[in-house]
């Protein structure tokens, strides 16, 4: 079997994030960048599926500015074989980048793809849904287990009521949630090696699609503060204060 | 043109949070209908027939719509998306699992997890798990919109008579099945609707010292909520999870004990009214969203908390 892993590159999840004072975006400039967090749980499903003997080859694919390769050459120090960047120069909607993966999957021919199931910084979780859709492939969301079977997946995913099992025929797309595995560190040596692992670099627009945004974002502000707090000293207090003052209890 | 809404429910009942979508839906249009995909769901659509701001239900029968197969979902509903200019549903697992597929299909750029709906067109979205707050406005002439249920308030449940019209399948997919669901049964109030809320986080330090509150869950009638540390630990299952990746939560009364508050917790939980922290750690981040902090060892604070409860003439159910 043969993996495409799609990886995105996001500012770090332990940053506190600032808005920008013209309302046009949050401050990215001299921000720590770093995998967003699922898609590592993705590279690392991928990896240990290669591992077991059950994958013969990985590709990482990340589409972004020219920095997003970073993203790939992670994704080849941790087991990914070989990386396609897809360069573009402004943020795009997931749709557009569905339509770019739609390209790339006709050309690599994976039997699966793996993605994160959402993107911590615009919150949409919608790319792995999506390019099922354009694919008619069918689609297993939220994944917290995997296991391969005959030419299917049977996947364990995270719902609000607890857990739901589906089998997905191959090929298939995967999205993966945080607690599908522990994704590993690259040791020194493989990140050594990755440097020696081919990048393939395309242009968006020689892909001939249309990833022109549809949503206009008119502004970007801070959400209204939460009023300062008190410290209590003692339970008692803070029963009291709960009963007479919030009124909640 | 009017707007389209796909009903979440268990084949006997509606679930909550659509009739927060309800609301939130007819906002963007007064002309709502409402789509119930499922097995022998009658009494669904008779339900939400009874809700006034309901103008129309359409209902598909089939088998194999008794669990939520996105792909089976999609080519139902594409077929009806033709007449509405806006195909609404929540941003819960279900919505967020289901929408993409539609709106690809439909060549439309979806807009996720709206908080406010200014215009037909244009909406407020959280971003950034919540440290932004994005005004946006949707181009596509279809729109394809999930909403967060807790930023909504349900809509009314009677009163209405809305006509309710049978349509007929559209083909399954042979290449997803569905095997099993582990429901997690619990007499308590559902999470993402609770008054109140009372988390654990890896302060817990294992499963069955969240028995701590679950004794206090029992006296306030609260839902009980957990870190995704606590989850990851192992301590409670995943459907307790608050959070940028798990539940958001607006209840009355949120307690957090035992957890330091990462970005991503307090995605889940910061607009909540009124916020308690228990930690032992001062400097934990909970306490700059806390309305009341108590730095305290929970292990001691916990049962002094129940029985200061239990001191209490009344509680408020």
């Amino acid at each position: 079997m043969k993996i495409l892993v799609a990886v995105k590159r996001v500012i770090d999840y332990n940053v506190q994030i600032r808005v920008k004072e013209d309302g046009s975006g949050v401050v990215t400039d001299n921000v720590k960048m770093s995998t967003n967090p699922p898609d590592d749980n993705a590279i690392e499903e991928a990896v240990k599926i290669k591992e077991a003997g059950k994958a013969k080859e990985i590709v990482a694919i990340t589409i972004g500015e020219e920095k997003a390769q970073e993203t790939v050459r992670k994704a080849l120090a941790v087991g990914a074989d070989r990386g396609i960047h897809v360069k573009v120069d402004n943020v795009i909607e997931p749709l557009a980048v569905s339509k770019i993966l739609k390209k790339i999957v006709e050309k690599e021919n994976p039997d699966l793809v793996f993605m994160g199931k959402q993107a911590i910084d615009d919150d949409c979780n919608q790319t792995g849904q999506m390019l099922a859709a354009l694919l008619n492939w069918p689609q297993a969301t939220f994944a917290s287990k995997i296991e391969v079977k005959d030419n299917a997946l049977e996947v364990t995913r995270e719902i609000d009521e607890g857990l739901e099992t589906i089998e997905v025929n191959v090929p298939a797309i995967v999205t993966c949630d945080l607690r599908l595995n522990e994704p590993r560190y690259a040791s020194l040596p493989n990140i050594m090696k990755a440097k020696k692992k081919p990048i393939e670099q395309l242009n968006a627009s020689d892909l001939g699609v249309d990833i022109n945004p549809r949503i206009e974002q008119i502004k970007v502000e801070e959400p209204p503060k939460r009023k300062a707090g008190i410290k209590v000293a003692s339970v008692e207090e803070l029963v009291q204060k709960l009963k007479n003052e919030a009124k909640v209890i | 043109m009017s707007v389209l809404l796909i009903a979440e429910h268990n084949n006997k009942e509606v679930r909550p949070f659509t009739y927060n979508a309800i609301t939130a839906a007819s906002q963007i249009n007064e002309d709502l209908h409402v789509l119930v995909l499922g097995h022998q769901a009658d009494d669904v659509a008779k339900s939400l027939s009874e809700v006034p701001n309901v103008k129309k239900i359409i209902h598909v029968d089939n088998e194999i719509y008794e669990n939520y197969i996105a792909e089976n979902y999609t080519a139902a509903i594409i077929k009806h998306a033709e007449s509405y200019s806006h195909i609404v549903s929540s941003a819960n697992t279900f919505g967020k699992n289901l929408m993409p597929r539609i709106a690809a299909l439909l060549d439309t750029s979806q807009v996720s997890d709206i908080i406010k709906v200014i215009s037909e067109d244009t909406f407020l979205r959280p971003i950034y798990a919540g440290n932004a707050f994005a005004t946006v406005k949707s181009n596509d002439k279809k729109k394809c919109v999930t909403i967060r249920p807790t930023s909504f308030d349900p809509a009314d449940k009677s009163g209405g008579s809305a006509k309710i019209t049978k349509s007929d399948p559209a083909e399954a997919s042979s290449s997803t099945k569905f095997l099993k669901k582990e429901e997690v049964k619990s007499d308590r109030p559902e999470l993402g609707t609770a008054r109140i809320v009372i988390s654990g986080g890896r302060g817990m330090q294992n499963g069955e010292n969240f028995k701590l509150i679950s004794d206090i869950a029992d006296k306030l009638n609260a839902a009980i909520g957990a870190s995704r540390a606590a989850v990851d630990a192992g301590y409670i299952t995943n459907d307790h999870q608050v959070g940028q990746t798990g539940k958001v939560v607006v209840p009355d009364l949120y307690i957090a004990v035992g957890i330091s508050g990462a970005i991503q917790h307090l995605a889940g939980m910061k607009e909540s009214k009124v916020i308690v922290a228990i930690n032992k750690d001062g400097e934990a981040p909970i306490f700059s969203v806390a309305d009341y902090g108590l730095e305290a060892d929970l292990f001691e604070a916990l049962p002094q908390f129940l029985s200061e409860l239990n001191k209490l003439n009344t509680i408020q159910k």
